[in-house]
């Protein structure tokens, strides 16, 4: 007999190991987060994944689907959380989506479309990141990393190397490089290596390919990110 | 330096896992960790250089730029500000000419802040070069001055300065009757393993750090694990503010916890266990070497113990500054030579522990415990207490009250009992479990020391009614902020967004809304965070907001809106550029009523 859960009412199966964000999926229920990839490790950093399981919280990429569970996840209670949580990223990085060449194709961004976000709500930091613009083709923005370490899983565990790490603790956080100098250029870092296209913000960038797809054109311009974020796994199936 | 880094490898038998051993060894001697000895250590530890450098970051005991050759830390604890920690901290400043944060143009001393160093009993208190200075008074820092503008090595100084005292008030259940070394582990065998853990089952052991988790469950999961490999660590990072009970039973009753470790190895099937000792503590670490080693000239470590089959050895590893890393999965990640970030649970420790093998954590007092019991059995134990929390609870008091110290009362006693014996007047509440616990008022001082009504690690500050209760809520509320690990992002931002929302209001420039954002910010921050650090950041504003609302509304100003943002203090690099601080070159932020 298939094992079931429950989320928002509906019985959806599930594989003994799945974690809740992947039944999810699987089932087409669209769950917002950002640290999680489905190809990497979970993390369970960013919270957006938080589902509500018999009464609790649990990020939903990291916890295991078990028989019995009753989840909510797309309750108003949990929505306008999410909503507060992304606006905690807005805040805490430097985030100016007209200027960025991200705007369009920025996960972050159309999160915070998907949770209605119509302003920041806290107080900004304002704090002081640098630019690394060493490298001859790819670029990072510290002002636009939110430490979701999907750079760090995709170079050690998808291009074999070990270009990105966080460091730092608490609201010092920050990404730093493997180069003895600290400047990506001196890393093995390729413009081809998965890390540096898996920023779901501007964070990390590819020079010079800023407007090749206009905007207007982008993936989140006409859909929403439920729908970009469910049919990429679906295809990636087939 | 190289030939140094290249003897530390090799002693650490290139081992990543002991990579914090290796920084402290490295930060002792050349107040701070080079580049080159990290480029060194990074191949010789098989590991990257950014590991290296973040577990550097993270750590507030290892820095990248040097330090002082006498590197002085004052505890920030709302227990030394209680006995003019501020006051102190700006003389020492002035007498060594060296701004609190920096280090001395001459490189001598660097002098800071650092979060509670263990010595709330005996403040204002301090760290040099890690060592623990309790008592400071004018009188003991015109000498330290001295000891240091004239580079007298710190082995050289009077003994007395580093005198830390006891203060066993209260003894009780464990602390009037220690163990005999051996005891313990002979009763063991002589009743068996298996009836030794029934025993513990029967005593009703809960852990002691403040969660309450049975001790006979976690030991009994950990046994029924299919892995032939097991550990048990026990936790001495005890961090909370306001808490030094772990650093008294270390000094004094060392020998019961190593041998409560040591009956725990033989029931759960373990050969390795360690200490995981606050660096705060770093000044009782060579006595607690020896003491290992006493045990096993004795015969109570190492192999075939007491001429059983079991074999079982204890080894003890510093923490460099980081309180998260009383979170067990924080602590085994510190242990295993990483930042301390708390893992995602399932699976627990019990299942994969230290390096993924399964590994019991306990407190030291569940140890202490743990010895006893199995010496005297379960029913000894269980007799004490109330119904679902049995036994003694060792606490930590300090704050206003005539009697600091230690005092261990049997589960149920009432807050005014507690508060009588230690000599407390003039209340206004007291701070049970430290910061992320509650503070309860006067009002309530009929509730119970118990897992059930106030359960706690054992950290217990009084405040009399002098006290401005917001200035104790900011220290705390700063604390956490300061403490965060930063992995998750209600923690992260929410508690620096707690700290500067909470400011906004003490310092006077908060309006109407301010305190419902406060309150929205809490329950987020409690509600979402990753772990006990940001599910009870919250807790020192929530339970005073509680109790004390007025308080809050007293400082707000009569103006409906107050922007967050300063347009004043905005101006400051403007006037600095213009040579100005006349009354024109300031703007008041919104037109008062």
């Amino acid at each position: 007999m298939t094992k079931t859960i429950r989320i928002d009412g509906d019985t959806i199966p599930f594989e003994e190991g799945q974690t809740i964000i992947e039944a999810a999926t699987a089932a087409g229920i669209y769950i917002p987060h950002l640290c999680h990839h489905p190809e990497f490790t979970p993390h369970g950093s960013c919270k957006l994944c938080t589902v509500n399981v018999n009464g609790r919280n649990c990020s939903a990429c990291t916890f295991p689907a078990m028989e019995g569970q009753e989840i909510l996840n797309n309750s108003q209670e949990l929505q306008a959380d999410r909503q507060k949580i992304t606006q905690m990223l807005f805040v805490e990085g430097n985030h100016f989506c007209p200027s960025c060449e991200k705007t369009g194709n920025c996960q972050l961004q159309a999160v915070a479309y998907h949770l209605n976000m119509l302003d920041s709500h806290f107080p900004h930091f304002y704090a002081h990141r640098e630019v690394d613009a060493s490298h001859a083709e790819v670029l990072i923005d510290h002002n636009r990393c939110i430490f979701c370490t999907l750079c760090v899983r995709a170079s050690h565990e998808h291009d074999g190397k070990e270009v990105f790490a966080i460091s730092g603790r608490g609201i010092n956080k920050h990404l730093i490089v493997n180069a003895e100098s600290g400047l990506l250029k001196d890393t093995n870092l390729e413009a081809t290596d998965l890390a540096a296209h898996i920023c779901p913000t501007g964070a990390i960038l590819i020079k010079r390919t800023a407007y090749q797809v206009p905007i207007g054109e982008r993936s989140y311009d006409h859909q929403h990110i439920d729908q970009v974020s469910l049919a990429l796994v679906h295809t990636d199936e087939n | 330096m190289q030939a140094f880094v290249n003897h530390l490898a090799t002693e650490n038998q290139y081992q990543s896992t002991h990579l914090l051993r290796i920084l402290h060894a490295i930060q002792a001697r050349y107040h701070y960790i080079p580049e080159s000895a990290i480029e060194q250590l990074a191949p010789l530890l098989n590991i990257t250089r950014t590991q290296i450098i973040g577990v550097i970051e993270f750590y507030s005991f290892f820095h990248l730029t040097a330090r002082g050759r006498y590197e002085l830390l004052i505890s920030d604890s709302i227990t030394d500000h209680l006995v003019g920690k501020q006051a102190l901290t700006d003389y020492l400043s002035t007498k060594l000419h060296v701004a609190v944060g920096e280090v001395r143009a001459d490189g001598l001393v660097s002098l800071d802040n650092t979060s509670c160093t263990g010595l709330c009993d005996q403040g204002p208190a301090g760290l040099v070069n890690g060592y623990a200075l309790p008592h400071l008074d004018h009188a003991r820092i015109d000498q330290i001055s001295e000891l240091i503008n004239q580079e007298i090595p710190i082995e050289l100084w009077p003994s007395e300065l580093f005198q830390v005292d006891d203060h066993i008030v209260k003894p009780g259940l464990l602390l009037s009757h220690p163990l005999t070394p051996g005891d313990a582990l002979q009763s063991m065998f002589n009743r068996g393993l298996t009836a030794t853990l029934a025993e513990l089952d029967a005593s009703g052991l809960r852990g002691r750090g403040g969660a309450g988790f049975k001790t006979a469950s976690k030991w009994h999961y950990c046994r029924d694990e299919s892995e032939s490999e097991r550990y048990v660590i026990c936790n001495a990072d005890e961090g909370e503010p306001g808490t030094f009970k772990d650093r008294v039973l270390l000094n004094s009753y060392a020998q019961q916890v190593f041998e409560g470790m040591t009956v725990c190895a033989a029931i759960i099937g373990a050969q390795q266990g360690f200490l995981y000792l606050r660096g705060e503590y770093l000044f009782l670490y060579e006595k607690l070497q020896q003491i290992l080693a006493e045990r096993r000239q004795l015969g109570l470590l190492g192999n075939n113990i007491l001429n059983s089959d079991i074999h079982f050895d204890i080894d003890i590893c510093l923490g460099a500054g980081a309180y998260i890393c009383g979170e067990e999965s924080a602590l085994i990640e510190s242990l295993e030579g990483k930042m301390g970030i708390p893992r995602n649970r399932p699976p627990y420790p019990v299942t994969q522990g230290y390096l993924g093998k399964p590994t019991v954590v306990n407190n030291v007092e569940t140890f202490l415990a743990a010895a006893a019991i199995a010496h005297l059995g379960g029913q000894w134990f269980a007799t004490i207490g109330t119904e679902k929390s049995k036994g003694t609870k060792i606490l930590s008091i300090s704050g206003d009250c005539a009697r600091p110290g230690i005092y261990e009362y049997a589960f149920g006693t009432s807050i005014e009992t507690i508060l009588s014996d230690c000599g407390a007047e003039e209340l206004l509440g007291v701070q049970i479990g430290g910061p992320s616990g509650l503070f309860i008022s006067e009002q309530e001082l009929q509730r119970k020391l118990a897992f059930e009504d106030l359960a706690t690690g054992g950290s217990f500050i009084i405040f009399n009614k002098h006290r401005n209760l917001l200035e104790i809520v900011n220290n705390f509320t700063r604390f956490f902020a300061h403490e965060s690990c930063g992995f998750c992002t209600p923690c992260r931002v929410g508690t620096s967004l707690l700290k500067n929302q909470l400011a906004k209001i003490v310092e006077g420039h908060g309006s109407a809304g301010d305190v419902v954002a406060l309150e929205e910010l809490c329950a987020l921050v409690k509600n979402y965070s990753h772990c006990g650090l940001g599910q009870t950041a919250a807790n020192p504003i929530m339970s005073t907001l509680a109790r004390f609302p007025e308080l809050y509304q007293s400082r707000l100003k009569n103006i409906s809106y107050e922007p967050g943002f300063d347009l004043d203090a905005a101006l400051e690099t403007a006037r600095q550029l213009a040579n100005r601080n006349d009354a024109a070159a300031h703007l008041t932020q919104v037109e008062q009523d």
